[in-house]
């Protein structure tokens, strides 16, 4: 039992690396990205890549996939995501869904239909463990992801607290439009954060390939994990994520004592109670529905678009 | 002399109409001339068609993109599974099973519709998880073994085929037919004016919530429909394959290269990605990698897609769901 919890924390490590990409893409570029664990499960298969093919040590592959997965966050905001961004708030999702789509059936083109795993090439840490007092051993795998997730989140907290950079990305998030007139590039802020979202991606699937078995078809799973996450510990918080994660690992932890299906059960279960709780209290405040109780921000509202079926149909 | 006509039907909708019965009269009669391989391609056409349409339905229509409408697929053919099992003569379970998943749809839909955008996208994937996690539980489905409808082994194939055949082409009538209907009616304006502008719809007095509720569960019932009828054509049930988000995959390409937002785009889209699996089929991933490229270039490049480009560019539209206001004088030079 005390063993399920302590495994459940230290999941949540991984999961709040994960779900800090997800949920800061979603606060500064307002869209979910539903290839996000697909991005993450191209990062573990090019670290996989780095370490077998071109016989780097695994830290040092990791090392060098993080700024290469920043780069192509950067260049999928510049080229695809700010393309679709504009056009309301349909076509990122249709977007970001065929670009997963693309990534899981290209990985399996590339990488072949095998499960793999980084986890024979980092020598005994896939299974070695400290001994602490009560008889309780933790693995060492997962208290070095979830110490990297607390340095990671951390780290993101410092940036955005006192960098040049964070203070743009914080206006940018908050309000686009009063944050160019202050001399803010948001497209420069939204590459930038797209950057960070999909290096922590390919972290996270780095950790994960460490711990467990990928396929090309990993990616929807983990997505919705790290969703799941940002839900549970409240949108646009980004310790918030860390508690989301570890609350999601330790339900997972315990719905995987009671059945091989629990693991995943369990974790939708909570997240869809959570979900429940969040939508009654909007509903009985009744203040501006969800997002007021997410304390989002709420948006500008939209200029009104040109009605499109209605009326183009009319001309005919 | 400013008086002016409200027109509901072109000449080109009167003819399509008539085009289309003809066109369904003549599928009803092709099981006596076609061979059997014909008719099952075209049930899958079929199936491909409800797809399309139902998930315009939602997305287009209601602004409503649900990555979990394969829950709907796969608790049809479940539920029809089920009623199999407790000696409900097979085409008739068929049918119920969908109805049921379309009465499931209702509690899930007081509490998805309530998430906007992206949350109600994933909100939907994770229940079309959980779904398929209970459904597997069943020790009629055995799991990840799953089973097979094997009382539809029963009946003479010939019969199966064509049977399988007419389900699925009366569900494609009946719902395209409902669709239609729905988008010229009160509540097809409603719903565009919703997912053009939430806050504005439901300041003008919309019950916003009803509205996307009645457009869901129609969805829900169509994509149980296609799922019950890819059951009696694959008479297997397997929980990965049935509830397996590729379906969502097909359905968003489908819509967005026919034609979002369009009565007939969705169509077209299902005929053209029927035509490219029966050629490319066999290339596998390379294949779907394709499919999602497109439909991502498509997203980007074409939003309207297929049908939408060609009504913008030649201003020809076959079913209009739209009001005309005919000038005497206009309506004189038409005539």
């Amino acid at each position: 039992m005390l063993d399920a919890l302590i495994q459940g924390i230290l999941l949540g490590g991984y999961y709040a690396i994960l779900a800090a990409g997800l949920s800061l893409m979603f606060g500064v570029v307002r869209f979910i990205n539903l290839a996000h664990g697909d991005l993450a499960i191209f990062g573990a298969y090019l670290v996989l890549f780095a370490v077998e093919v071109l016989g780097l040590s695994p830290w040092v592959a990791v090392a060098a996939v993080v700024p290469v997965m920043a780069l192509l966050g950067w260049v999928l905001q510049a080229t695809l995501f700010a393309r679709t961004t504009r056009g309301g708030f349909l076509l990122p999702l249709l977007t970001t869904f065929g670009l997963g789509a693309v990534l899981q059936n290209g990985m399996f083109g590339l990488f072949g239909s095998d499960t793999r795993s980084l986890g024979n090439h980092i020598g005994n840490l896939s299974w070695a463990s400290w001994q602490l007092p009560f008889g309780i051993s933790v693995g060492q795998l997962p208290v070095i992801t979830f110490a990297v997730a607390v340095t990671v989140l951390g780290t993101l907290q410092l940036v955005l607290s006192f960098s040049k950079l964070g203070r743009a990305i914080r206006a940018t998030s908050s309000d686009p439009e009063a944050a160019e007139l202050s001399g803010i590039d948001a497209r420069a802020v939204h590459r930038a954060a797209a950057a960070i979202a999909v290096a922590l991606a390919g972290l996270a699937g780095a950790f994960l390939a460490m711990r467990a078995l990928i396929n090309p078809y990993a990616g929807p799973a983990q997505l919705i994990f790290a969703f799941e996450a940002v839900v549970i510990g409240g949108i646009g918080s980004l310790w918030g994520t860390l508690i989301g994660g570890i609350v999601l690992g330790v339900a997972q932890s315990f719905g995987a004592t009671i059945s091989a299906q629990g693991f995943q059960l369990a974790g939708h279960l909570v997240f869809l109670g959570v979900l429940g709780v969040r939508l009654y209290l909007a509903h009985r405040r009744n203040l501006g529905g969800w997002r007021s109780v997410l304390r989002l921000p709420i948006p500008p509202p939209k200029p009104v678009p040109p009605l499109q079926s209605a009326t183009s149909e009319g001309q005919s | 002399m400013n008086t002016y006509r409200v027109e509901r039907w072109t000449r080109s909708g009167r003819v399509t109409v008539g085009a289309a019965a003809a066109a369904l009269l003549m599928l009803a009669l092709l099981p006596v001339l076609a061979s059997g391989l014909v008719i099952d391609k075209l049930t899958t056409l079929f199936i491909y068609v409800l797809l399309a349409v139902m998930w315009n339905l939602l997305a287009g229509y209601a602004g409503l993109v649900s990555v979990g409408q394969q829950a709907f697929f796969g608790v049809g053919g479940y539920l029809a599974l089920r009623l199999v099992d407790a000696g409900m003569a097979p085409y008739l379970a068929l049918l119920v099973g969908a109805a049921g998943a379309g009465i499931a749809a209702i509690p899930i839909s007081t509490f998805a519709l309530r998430l906007r955008g992206g949350e109600f996208a994933i909100a939907m994937w994770v229940i079309a998880e959980v779904l398929r996690i209970v459904v597997m539980f069943d020790p009629l489905v055995q799991g990840e073994t799953g089973t097979s409808l094997l009382a539809l082994n029963a009946l003479d194939p010939e019969l199966r085929r064509n049977l399988t055949y007419w389900l699925g082409l009366g569900s494609v009538a009946l719902m395209l037919s409902a669709t239609f209907w729905l988008l010229r009616s009160r509540i097809g304006a409603t719903a565009q004016a919703i997912r053009d502008d939430e806050e504005a719809a439901a300041s003008i007095g919309i019950d916003v919530m009803r509205i996307k509720q009645i457009i869901f569960v129609l969805a829900a019932f169509g994509c149980a429909l296609a799922g019950t009828i890819w059951l009696a054509s694959a008479i297997t049930f397997l929980p990965r394959t049935n509830f397996g988000v590729q379906w969502t995959v097909f359905m968003l390409f489908m819509v967005l290269v026919g034609g979002l937002k369009t009565f007939e785009g969705p169509i077209v889209g299902a005929v053209l990605f029927f035509l490219l699996q029966e050629i490319f089929g066999d290339f596998g991933v390379w294949y779907l990698t394709g499919l999602g490229a497109i439909a991502v270039g498509f997203a980007l490049y074409l939003p309207d897609g297929l049908w939408g480009t060609w009504r913008q560019r030649t201003g020809i539209d076959l079913l209009s769901g739209g009001f005309m206001l005919r000038w005497p004088l206009s309506e004189a030079n038409d005539e």
